[in-house]
């Protein structure tokens, strides 16, 4: 785990050293004034000598400075580091999901990549920059305390002996016992949110069924859950604090009751005494401190197993073929389905795609129909591959998709998704998505040939109006004739579209067809759809059933060989469809 | 996932220092929260009084071990006066421990109080507030706010306040032990209090920036991650990259500006405390050749030591404090937004008809309902519903419905046809009162809607919504949404009338498939029939069906139309849909454009009319 995480940080190394060192010598310097006070009271009281007070005094200011000035060191290559590395740490997360598949993206889920890349990093830059100020610091207080303490005085220093191992032996019941009560904690309070989310999704079915009592109901479960874990969780946690406080004064009185005997024997110097108790309460103040990095740590360590699995994730579609045989471009656009079969999930029983045969010859224009699940839209995503063939093999322009380096396949396919995205910009920034030294002719012929012209030309600002975020200033008829826009900017060989139409009336669904034939005459297309008015014209039409092609031809053929084809002809025969 | 409470070294992503805006007003709220717990927080203060009386007093105690039992060698006197220590220690360490065990009592009981309220408090409030507040912000109520204010009560409260006491007493203390000594301890406080409000600002100043770049990040991460299927297909890579590089660098040049920052305040303010600690100890040492008085100095050394950290501490509570108090008001905004009004006094109750059609109320189920009137009248419940020059907007001076007059006679069904926009889903959320009407009346039974308290009004009201909400649970918890004690036997009956039978036979467990993450996992398609079977559970008199089978290929369409008829049979239903083949047997279609009802009729009248609707149903012929 270390090995993944390691190398973002080591680029910081220098700083990292530099911090531990400043974070070290801190503590040291700190240390070392108690033992001068000591020296102030047994040489400079007992003698009445002032020049060697004042000397003395100079000296504590001096180390004081000193330990202030690596202190602050401290606070900077630890700061610089820690958010050094979380940058470097959040890129190479981002970098790496840039090489997702799209199984691999479902395999995270999106909420959860963006919480690892988010919440997790976050947690993780600032576990090592405190680490670098504390776990640092803790640990040498407490030898360097520990050391100075033996010097003092080797006898008293046996207290210790009984000491720290109680304190060690009450934080490690504590960190074991509060440990897994946190975690539950955390599961109780995602249980009690999903319920919040729920509700505020689906506010209009809990209104709609008069449900908002049972919604309360529900909701005080799961919060008398939470408040019981948390009331025990938290319990526990409060006894930390006087438990150690009580060993810390224990001890000082144990030093107390040895120590004056020791000083009355004059084995002791008072101001040994006094500096003896200065230590005592820094080196339990660095075993708190510890217990607490303790605390912080078990935390780190879920989000940095979390951060890992995602950068170990192994991309699941590579262009490792394709580098090796070189291939460019597909020549054209045909496409072969050879003896198919498809699964999202290698552990599923029932195949998605089951024995597909096909050949779409270049340029010409498929219409593909069928039922819900029916296996249409996983049929085009193994043409881009943004899934695998299971079995089989599918070739556009006469070669196996892997033949071509992703890049290549995906500039010469064109998709447009079912659940499709426009981003944060202008419309013409989202337009460039698709070719990116697209002129201002270039872009208007464009949204000409996907409808997109006419609500652009009452646009005040027409290309440069600005979408809002995830697209909100646009219809949903409006945002899938800018995303065919985007598409057909492409000028892909093969056009994908995916029930893309659904939100667009079906005159204007006629006229973008139309267009198409117009501007992508060389181009492949293949079009899902609801609609068969939307696929009648089309040179070949699929029909799927159950993850098989139960048939194709064309409109004809089909009326008169296809059961399925001839009844959803005729139940849209019965009544047409407007925009809705 | 939920965010928890400031991370190390500093405020929580997001958080911020956000100034409450009334801070007194807000802390009366919360202390109205606090009242039942009187007598604890009475009993709070005396312990936190007794523990730092303790603390602050067992320091004090090393003088008198000094000088009066130590270097004079009165040993059954140290032990002695070292019980007297312990048992100070002990009390001390009791009470601490007393009043953090109860605050953790009241914090936490007080909050999970708060949070039902907000949660109670949701479901009253009208679907207005809905739409004009992101999902995102409310949950953050739940999240950082209510984290942020339950941080706060369980340790800022006690902290600050032990904090203060502490400071004070040592004080005190520092006075009474040797006041010249004490002017050299002011005046580095003085000093510390500089450093504190100085660095406090310019951190606050960075910290600003950072949380401003660190949204940035968050924001760019959320959307490009959200889009990122898109990404690929475009083979956007490099250009995505680059632009998460940037923002990506600016966080973290800004982070580590603020962290620093706020990373210098413990080194400064514990070195500072150490100068204080050798100038106290020169000047002590001073004045001990003079007085001889050890053990004073000892004390008054463990004093000045003390003395610092309360200052560091308070400065870090005030801060959790203040975003505590901005998060607490920002959930007492909630909760004191006015709920849905609703001052209709008529119900709906169950009632039998006798011989003579009289009806009498009665408390068994048998499928009749009636509305009973405050004046102790019964109403059958029939399904006649009627909109009377209904005016409608959702802001104010932007009308939607422009003077719509229509009505429904029981059995009836209606069907609403028109493009996006021209206020098809308004009018069926204004029959369940999701919304207010500006002008016009609505009856149902000739009672005015707004007489009828909503809670009865929703239940004899089913809707299959446009949007396909389901809840985490199994299938046959979510069709048993529509009535809760429905048997298994009609949960199945009512998924059969759906249509959805068939597929959930097909899921691993059945009827008992847990689904998650709201149904993720089915097809729009499926949770459509889910959704009708939901409203056939509840069996009510209206339907509302908005868009209820879109997502269904008009193959499973067709096989479901005879389950459609017989939920829909004897019932008022009021029908949206895209396809005019789920239209046309309606006994009234309202086409309507722009909030306006441009023409009304059966399919063959408004094909006859020659408008609007033959253009679109015969448009579509010729297309075809």
């Amino acid at each position: 785990m270390r090995n993944k995480l390691w190398p973002h940080a080591r680029p910081y190394s220098l700083w990292i050293i530099a911090g531990v060192a400043c974070s070290a010598m801190e503590a040291v310097f700190e240390l070392l004034i108690p033992l001068v006070m000591s020296d102030i009271v047994d040489i400079g009281i007992a003698n009445g000598d002032q020049a060697f007070i004042l000397r003395k005094g100079g000296l504590m200011i001096a180390l004081a400075v000193a330990s202030l000035c690596f202190g602050l060191g401290a606070a900077v290559t630890s700061s610089v580091a820690g958010m050094g590395f979380g940058a470097n740490l959040r890129r190479a997360e981002y970098d790496h999901i840039q090489t997702f598949a799209f199984s691999n993206i479902e395999h995270f889920s999106t909420a959860s990549l963006v919480t690892r890349l988010t919440n997790d990093v976050h947690n993780l830059q600032m576990s090592l920059m405190m680490s670098m100020r504390l776990m640092v610091r803790a640990p040498v207080m407490l030898v360097a305390a520990l050391f100075f303490s033996i010097r003092i005085s080797y006898r008293l220093s046996n207290i210790f002996l009984v000491a720290l191992p109680l304190l060690a032996v009450v934080v490690s019941i504590l960190l074991v016992k509060t440990g897994p009560l946190f975690r539950s904690l955390q599961e109780k309070t995602d249980a009690l949110n999903l319920v919040v989310q729920e509700n505020l999704a689906g506010i209009r079915v809990v209104k709609s069924f008069v449900r908002g009592d049972h919604e309360r109901e529900k909701f005080a479960e799961r919060n008398n859950d939470l408040k019981s874990t948390s009331l025990r969780a938290f319990g526990k946690v409060v006894i930390n604090m006087p438990l150690m406080m009580l060993i810390v004064y224990g001890t000082i009185i144990a030093v107390m009751w040895f120590g004056g005997q020791m000083v009355y024997a004059g084995t002791l110097e008072a101001g040994k005494l006094i500096t003896y108790f200065t230590y005592i309460s820094q080196i339990m103040m660095s075993l708190m401190m510890v217990s607490m990095i303790f605390m912080m740590l078990t935390r780190t360590v879920a989000c940095a197993k979390r951060v890992t699995e995602v950068l170990s994730e192994t991309p699941a579609i590579t262009d490792d073929e394709a580098e090796t045989q070189g291939t460019g471009m597909p020549a054209d656009g045909s496409i072969d389905f050879d003896h198919v079969y498809f699964k999202y999930n290698a552990e599923n029983a029932d195949w998605i795609l089951e024995d597909v045969n096909l050949h779409i010859p270049s340029g010409s224009t498929v219409g593909i129909l069928g039922g819900t699940g029916s296996g249409k839209t996983s049929l085009v995503s193994l043409i881009p591959r943004l899934y695998e063939a299971n079995k089989g093999s599918v070739s556009v322009g006469g070669k196996p998709v892997t033949a071509y380096t992703m890049e290549r396949l995906r500039d010469a396919v064109s998709v447009v998704l079912q659940k499709n995205t426009l981003f944060t910009g202008t419309i013409r920034e989202n337009l460039l998505w698709g070719d990116p030294g697209a002129s201002e002719d270039q872009l208007w012929a464009a949204c000409r040939a996907a409808c997109a012209d006419e609500f652009l030309e009452r646009m005040p600002q027409g290309l440069d109006t600005d979408l809002g975020q995830g697209g909100v200033n646009v219809s949903g008829g409006q945002k899938q004739r800018l995303c065919i826009a985007r598409a057909i900017l492409k000028r892909p060989k093969v056009l994908i579209l995916d029930d893309s139409t659904s939100a667009v009336d079906t005159a204007t669904d006629a006229k973008i067809r139309a267009a198409f034939a117009q501007e992508l005459k060389d181009a492949t297309k293949l079009i899902i759809a609801q609609r068969v008015t939307s696929v009648q014209e089309a040179d070949l039409i699929l029909v799927m059933d159950g993850g098989k092609i139960a048939a194709q031809g064309t409109h004809e053929e089909l009326l008169r060989s296809c059961d399925i084809y001839r009844e959803v002809y005729q139940s849209q025969q019965e009544g047409g469809s407007i925009d809705g | 996932m939920a965010k928890r409470g400031p991370g190390p070294g500093g405020p929580p992503p997001g958080g911020g220092f956000r100034k409450p805006k009334n801070i007194r007003g807000t802390l009366g709220k919360l202390m109205a929260y606090l009242g039942r717990y009187k007598p604890h927080l009475v009993l709070v203060a005396v312990l936190l009084v007794v523990s730092s009386a303790c603390t602050v007093g067992g320091s004090y105690l090393i003088r008198p071990l000094i000088n009066d039992y130590i270097l004079p060698g009165d040993f059954p006197g140290l032990a002695r006066m070292l019980a007297v220590m312990a048992l100070v220690y002990v009390l001390g360490a009791v009470c601490s421990f007393g009043y953090s065990r109860i605050m953790v009592h009241i914090s936490q009981t007080t909050v999970a109080k708060i949070r039902a309220d907000l949660f109670g408090k949701m479901q009253d409030l009208p679907l207005k507030f809905f739409d004009t507040h992101t999902h995102g912000e409310l949950m953050s109520r739940y999240t950082n706010d209510i984290e942020t204010v339950s941080e706060a009560l369980n340790n800022s409260f006690g902290s600050l306040i032990s904090c203060a006491l502490n400071f004070s007493g040592t004080i005190a203390m520092m006075l009474f032990l040797n006041p010249a000594l004490s002017l050299v301890t002011f005046g580095t406080l003085a000093v510390m209090l500089l450093v504190v409000k100085n660095i406090g600002s310019r951190s606050r100043r960075y910290f600003a920036a950072q949380q401003k770049a660190l949204g940035e990040v968050n924001g760019y991460i959320e959307e490009m991650i959200e889009g990122q299927k898109v990404i690929k297909v475009f083979n956007h890579e490099k250009e995505a990259k680059a632009d998460f590089q940037r923002r990506n660098e600016a966080y973290r040049s800004a982070a580590a500006r603020a962290q620093i920052f706020s990373g210098m305040m413990m080194p400064a303010m514990g070195n500072l405390n150490y100068i204080n600690y050798a100038v106290t100890c020169c000047v002590g040492a001073l004045l001990a050749i003079r007085n001889g008085d050890l053990g004073g100095l000892a004390a008054f050394l463990q004093y000045s030591r003390q003395v610092g950290q309360p200052i560091t501490q308070m400065s870090q509570q005030v801060n959790t404090l203040l975003s505590a108090v901005a998060g607490a008001e920002r959930i007492f905004e909630i909760m004191e937004t006015p709920p849905e009004t609703d001052e209709g006094k008529v119900r709906l109750v169950r009632a039998a008809e006798d011989a003579e059609g009289n009806l009498t109320r009665v408390h068994y189920d048998n499928n009749t309902w009636a509305w009973l009137k405050p004046d102790g009248t019964l109403v059958p419940l029939r399904g006649d519903v009627r909109f009377d020059h209904v005016v409608f907007g959702y802001d104010e001076g932007r009308t939607i419905l422009h003077d719509i007059s229509l009505f429904a006679k029981p059995g009836q069904k209606i069907a609403f046809v028109g493009s996006t926009g021209a206020g098809k889903t308004t009018i069926t959320s204004l029959i369940n009162r999701f919304y207010e009407i500006q002008g016009g009346t609505i009856t149902y039974d000739g009672i005015d809607v707004k007489d009828i308290a909503k809670e009865s009004l929703r239940r004899s009201l089913g809707a299959v919504l446009q949007d396909t909400h389901l809840f985490s649970g199994t299938v046959a918890e979510n069709i048993r949404y529509g009535r809760l004690d429905a048997t298994d036997e009609e949960v199945e009956a009512a998924a059969r009338l759906a249509g959805a039978d068939g597929f959930i036979r097909h899921l691993p467990q059945g009827y008992q498939t847990v689904l998650s993450g709201s149904g993720g996992s089915l097809s729009q398609g499926e949770r459509q029939l889910l959704n009708i079977a939901r409203a056939a559970c509840a069996n009510p008199p209206v339907l509302i069906l908005d868009e209820a089978t879109s997502s269904i290929d008009t193959r499973t369409e067709k096989l479901i139309e005879k389950g459609m008829d017989r939920l829909m049979a004897g019932r008022t239903v009021f029908v949206i849909a895209h396809r005019l083949s789920t239209v046309r047997n309606a006994k009234a279609i309202m086409v309507l454009e722009q909030g306006e009802v441009i023409e009304r009729g059966d399919h063959d009248d408004l094909l006859a009319q020659k408008g609007r609707y033959y253009q679109l149903y015969t448009g579509l012929a010729e297309l075809a």
